[in-house]
């Protein structure tokens, strides 16, 4: 009876594993579900025509919108991905065709070193280096801070990519006589796009959400901002503003802000898999 | 003799590995060289110095000359760019581009290095595949991906490829290893023809493919160049002992 019985401990045992793996997939989709459905419910009443179109209104007044904040933060993703993606992309062209050398190690450790920094630190540094000399908060500093958010994620996740591409690829391209930067850029670069693809959209899903690095640079702004010398407005700062001002009205607007927050990041992950999963 | 490429005192180490150890031959115009050898023995390494494609591995260092046409492709000032499209590589995989349709891939090099107007790529396209017997497979689907195609067909465009940007010297690595009996026997009616507008040097492992489609071939063990010549003579009166153990069979 041995047979039977060990038999019969392995089909419990079985039985026990799944469910206790079925309980640890619903305590990680448990804790997303209650954000996303309190959001939710505490956001949805607050998206409106207006709140797309109007900039808050002054303090106590009923009304207004968040149309400020949504162009600034999409300012700010702009002009940060202008200046992080290049660096990032041809930081990790340099590390997978390129490197072997000890600058190689230098960038992964810098890149390293500069993806554990706490953001708000990203943010002190950008305000000394930045904000002070040219004596002001601005846009441009904001993404200045979320570039260097941005480099560390895109310079990695970019050389797996490239390097998952074979040696033959690049090696085919070569011997048609075409130099290593253009083999880099049209071939390698090319072939890893999808994957490429899928960084880029998480490194702006991440930075589309950071509020500390902007606290000291970007500032925040009530109203619209005239030029990238000046503070700007930014859906994660008027988040931040309004969920600790005392008034109901802004209340309301910080929970239709971190809705939209959500649904954007949702956005982008979905698109980030989308890319993840396209073969060419 | 008219001498293509010339070896002088070839030396190539990758860090302590010393793969090919003073190699001197001559590889004749309007010919095809077999190289034979068993695995291990240096035989892509020799074959990758003459299009400097060890430039890119940084722990290869390559020792000596190779004159092509008389200068040194190793010369000081001398672009490896240049030389690789003198001297173009067909590699053992097909490796056509995956993300290129057969059209594209044909015209790779143009494509990489710039532009090309449509009706010189119309033609290139054309003559090219016709040369590598490739364009009655294809003509109807030439903007499809080349990934679609079989291996052997594959490995054609790749030859395709090959000739489209020109070179002078075509090098070989194992062409067809990776391919059925019968697209196997394609590429060597290619190569035949192929000899009369370019150099070829052809590694592989297949003694009766050496004797059908070389005129000249070397045999290396070890890094070293054991003996090289007539392909006729080589495979019935070798000079040395090791080379005939190995035409024969005896080891390798
Ligand atoms: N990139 C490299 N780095 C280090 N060692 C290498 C490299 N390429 C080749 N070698 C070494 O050089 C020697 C010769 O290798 P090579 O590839 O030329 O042999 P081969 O004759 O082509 O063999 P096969 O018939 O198996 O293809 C081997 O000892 C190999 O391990
Ligand atoms: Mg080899």
């Amino acid at each position: 009876m041995i047979a039977v019985n060990s038999l019969f401990g392995r089909k419990t045992k079985d039985r026990l594993m799944t469910a206790l793996m079925a309980a640890a997939t619903a305590l990680v989709l448990l804790p997303l579900g209650m954000i996303f459905f309190h959001i939710v419910r505490m956001g949805i009443g607050s998206i409106n025509l207006d709140f797309f179109i109007h900039i808050p209104q002054p303090t106590g007044e009923a009304g207004g919108g968040i149309a400020n904040g949504m162009v600034g933060s999409f300012l700010l993703i702009v002009i940060a991905s202008l200046i992080g993606l290049p660096i990032g992309i041809l930081g990790a062209i340099y590390l997978a065709d390129y490197g072997g050398g000890p600058t190689s190690t230098v960038i992964r450790f810098s890149a390293d070193v500069l993806a554990g920094i706490p953001s708000i630190i990203t943010g002190m540094v950008v305000y000394a280096l930045l904000v002070v000399p040219l004596h002001g908060f601005s846009a441009l500093a904001g993404a200045v801070a979320l570039a260097l958010i941005m480099i560390p994620i895109v310079l990695r996740t970019t050389e797996e990519q490239l390097k998952m591409v074979p040696i033959t690829l690049r090696e085919a391209s070569l011997a048609l006589g075409v130099p290593l930067w253009r083999t880099s850029l049209k071939v390698t670069l090319r072939s890893a796009m999808t994957g490429v693809m899928t960084g880029i959209l998480l490194a702006i899903a991440r930075i589309a959400g950071e509020t500390a690095p902007l606290l000291f640079t970007a500032l925040g702004n009530q109203f619209w901002s005239r030029k990238l010398t000046q503070p700007i407005a930014a859906l994660p700062l008027q988040i931040f503003s309004f969920a600790i001002a005392p008034y109901e009205d802004w209340h309301r607007l910080a929970w239709g802000g971190a809705l939209l927050l959500v649904v954007v990041m949702f956005g982008l992950s979905l698109a980030a898999r989308y890319f993840g999963r396209i073969k060419h | 003799m008219n001498n293509k490429v010339t070896v002088e005192n070839l030396n190539v180490h990758f860090g302590a590995t010393h793969a090919v150890r003073d190699v001197s031959i001559d590889i004749p115009a309007n010919s095809v060289t077999a190289i034979i050898g068993p695995s291990g023995c240096g035989k892509s390494t020799m074959l990758r110095a003459i299009n400097r494609m060890h430039d890119l591995v940084p722990q290869a260092r390559v020792a000596g000359k190779i004159l092509l046409d008389g200068d040194d492709i190793y010369a000081k000032g001398t672009d490896p760019v240049a030389i690789r499209r003198r001297v173009g590589m067909v590699f053992q995989k097909p490796n056509p581009f995956p993300a290129m349709s057969i059209y594209d891939n044909v015209i790779a090099g143009y494509k990489l290095n710039g532009r090309l107007n449509k009706d010189e790529a119309d033609e290139l396209v054309e003559s090219s595949l016709r040369r590598v017997a490739l364009w009655d497979e294809v003509q109807d689907r030439l903007k499809r991906s080349a990934m679609e195609l079989s291996g052997g067909q594959q490995q054609r465009l790749c030859i395709a490829r090959t000739i489209a940007v020109k070179p002078e010297v075509i090098l070989m690595d194992e062409p067809a290893s990776a391919l059925d009996p019968l697209s196997t026997l394609k590429i060597e009616e290619l190569i035949e023809e192929l000899k009369e507008r370019y150099t070829i040097i052809i590694v592989t492992h297949n003694m009766q493919q050496a004797a059908r489609v070389s005129d000249y071939t070397a045999f290396f063990y070890l890094g070293e160049l054991i003996e090289w010549g007539g392909t006729k003579r080589i495979f019935t009166t070798p000079d040395k002992k090791q080379t005939e153990d190995y035409i024969t069979g005896r080891f390798g």
